[in-house]
């Protein structure tokens, strides 16, 4: 057992006692459902993600950034899954393997939202109870998010400490769920936390990547040169990546938020970014040994994007693994370079990507030569979420390329 | 084995008293310690702040969030325990969660929990508490507290499984901590059935068992110890007290003495003291 929890050196179950037991009946439920498709569990999660998720979802050939960038470039098109976003496809397997476990309530939580969207969404199609925890910072930048989840008949709990990002939530879900332990499930929102979580997600996620390799065999007669994707946690980068793995040709690129700077300010206990993957230390965070953005002392050090879901101090055990082996190479782009490909995306393909898939976009912007003739990459999810952060962060930095409301906002 | 920890449960019911570390300064904390010892605590917990305390309630994290930001480090919070040592000779468990023992950088090259542990026994240290390293991930830092004759303190849950529980039993030495409720550390209003439970399963065990989350009153402790604790653990009943600032040493003083006797009131027959 042991040597699955782990990848490599990483992963582990770091988690109070109280946990345990549970953590204990999840990966035997993991094992025999997921793994061993027992009483047909994943046949049904494949059937109602095709049905109520909208899969498979396509893989576009973006004409116009071929054209701009002089070689072939595919979107695998997760922004169109239902709840636009990759999200789903693990919350909806979660909340049905929890169905199947004989739990009565689900408790989440959330970043960005689409992960407590997505959650609150499948509670509703499967008739589970449902809480989710989120940072007031969160709260405020994705108000539309907050909403959606309260349409869909879930309690939403705000958290006020610390910063009010995705790791208090986090740390607050913890806490529910070691009180409530008997009757609920967390249903965690990327490949993070103890395992089994990020194996599990992972194959929840890896959906995507099947497809995308089917896909692209039959589209362009070949498996593509690299495969990009945005890194946060890490789940829908491992979910594109994970088919791949094995094809030694296929460049597994996995972009971060590089923020403001790459520095950190260990002083203040910040760093102006989110590239745990590439510039984090090794350290043990909500259940699993990974890379962490901490200070010298192993304080964990507040993180910043300007994507709230990229937000996040830590990274996926399995993809700190694959980095170190070098299977993944870690990149990142900053905010201003994301903000550009946010609007770019829009503009030239009709696509508003999410603004945790344009920093995918501003890489393959940044550097198209190291990505090889044809590329395949992940826009995880659908940008609608973002307008008010993209509004006010594309006047603060008078973007060229975004769009100005002046002209309404002031006119008789 | 003789470990200190243990010898301080020899007597009598045992009050175990935690607090912050740095909360809200060293100074601070060293009188506080010098309080509860006076009002009868005969372990004294000693919380080393790490920013993400996911076992622990309201209380408690902000008591944490208030030591970190008067700045408290691993290394200063071994400056404060060697001081303290010379002051009290009651033994001082170090209660922190392990990325500051993976993370612990001694300075010459080694980092992890062997100089973690080796920094702790140096600076007076006794035993360690580690409330997010479950059993199976324990070797390293039990290797490292054998050596170095530090008690290394399991937490055993109300859902905590027979063979987990024998696992623990295995590893564990000092004491046991009986969780006493499901859920986060903090002050509650009655004594849950849970805690019967876990005692009535650690009855044979030879370890002194203590109980914490949840006792904030004397009541609490009597029938806790009544019901066959060897000791009570007491946090956020006093962090709140220290939280409060106005005459926090008094109070905590006579919170640690009504505390201790309602513990010594749950004991009615208590064993003859030693040497007759």
């Amino acid at each position: 057992m042991s040597s699955e929890s782990k990848f490599g050196e990483y992963g582990g179950q770091y988690v109070p006692e109280a946990l345990m037991p549970a953590i204990e009946e999840l990966t035997d439920a993991y094992q025999r459902y997921v793994l061993d498709n027992e009483d047909g569990f994943m046949d049904e999660f494949r059937e109602r993600l095709r049905d109520f998720g909208g899969r498979p979802t396509p893989l576009q050939r973006a004409d116009r950034l071929s054209e701009r960038y002089d070689r072939d470039v595919y979107l695998k098109r997760e922004d169109l899954l239902h709840g636009g976003a990759h999200k789903l496809n693990n919350a909806l397997g979660q909340v049905l393997l929890a169905k199947y476990m004989g739990k009565e309530r689900i408790v989440a939580e959330t970043g960005a939202g689409q992960h407590g969207t997505a959650t609150a969404m499948a509670c509703a199609y499967l008739d589970m109870d449902c809480e989710i925890y989120m940072g007031r910072t969160d709260i405020n930048r994705q108000r539309p998010n907050v909403f959606r989840m309260r349409i869909h008949d879930a309690e939403v709990n705000p958290v006020d400490i610390g910063s009010g990002t995705l790791k208090e939530a986090i740390n607050e879900t913890m806490r529910d769920w070691a009180t409530n332990v008997e009757d609920t499930h967390y249903v965690i929102g990327s490949i993070v936390g103890p395992h089994p979580f990020p194996r599990m997600v992972r194959d929840f996620q890896s959906v995507i990547s099947e497809e995308a390799r089917e896909q692209i065999r039959e589209q362009a007669g070949r498996l593509p040169d690299s495969v990009v994707a945005c890194a946060g946690g890490g789940s829908n980068t491992m979910g594109t990546f994970h088919e791949f793995v094995g094809d030694e040709d296929v460049d597994l690129v996995a972009v971060e938020a590089g923020g403001s700077s790459l520095t950190i300010e260990e002083d203040e206990g910040l760093a102006p970014h989110s590239a745990s993957l590439s510039t984090g230390d090794e350290g043990v965070l909500h259940g699993a040994r990974t890379k962490l953005l901490q200070s010298t002392d192993g304080q964990i050090l507040e993180s910043h994007s300007v994507s709230a879901g990229l937000d996040y101090s830590g990274v996926g055990p399995e993809l700190a693994h694959l980095a170190d082996e070098g299977r993944v190479r870690p990149v990142n782009v900053g905010d201003d370079a994301a903000l550009e490909a946010f609007h770019r995306l829009s503009k030239m393909e009709g696509i508003i990507p999410a603004l945790e898939s344009s920093h995918a976009l501003a890489y393959l912007e940044e550097n198209p030569d190291e990505l090889g003739d044809l590329v395949v990459l992940n826009v995880s999810g659908r940008g609608d979420k973002d307008l008010d952060t993209v509004i006010e962060e594309s006047d603060k930095r008078n973007l060229d390329a975004a769009p100005t409301m002046e002209v309404f906002e002031h006119g008789e | 084995m003789g470990s200190e920890i243990r010898n301080a449960f020899a007597d009598d019911p045992a009050l175990v008293s935690y607090v912050a570390a740095g909360d809200p300064d060293a100074e601070s904390t060293k009188e506080y310690v010098r309080a509860l010892v006076r009002g009868g605590t005969d372990v004294v917990e000693l919380g080393l702040p790490f920013s993400e305390p996911i076992a622990e309630g309201p209380t408690i994290q902000q008591a944490i969030r208030r030591a970190l930001d008067a700045g408290m480090t691993p290394d200063r919070y071994f400056d404060l325990v060697a001081e303290l040592r010379e002051e009290v000779d009651v033994p001082l468990v170090c209660m922190t969660y392990y990325n500051l023992i993976y993370q612990y950088d001694a300075g010459d090259g080694r980092e992890g929990p062997e100089p973690f542990v080796a920094a702790a026994a140096e600076a007076g240290i006794s035993g360690i508490i580690v409330p997010d390293l479950p059993v199976d991930e324990s070797d390293p830092l039990k290797d490292a507290c054998k050596k170095h004759g530090l008690d290394l303190v399991f937490i055993v849950a109300p859902t905590t499984t027979d063979e987990r529980l024998d696992r623990m039993l295995d590893r564990a030495s000092g004491f046991v901590y009986v969780q006493g409720r499901l859920g986060t550390t903090g002050a509650r209003s009655d004594v849950s059935d849970d805690t019967h439970g876990s005692l009535d399963r650690l009855a044979e065990t030879d370890l002194p068992k203590a109980v914490g989350f949840g006792i904030s009153e004397r009541g609490h402790a009597r029938e806790i110890v009544a019901g066959g604790a060897d000791g009570i653990i007491v946090g956020s009943a006093f962090v709140d007290i220290v939280a409060e600032q106005d005459d926090a040493a008094d109070r905590l003083e006579a919170k640690a003495r009504e505390l201790k006797q309602g513990a010594l009131a749950g004991a009615p027959d208590l064993p003859e003291p030693e040497g007759k």
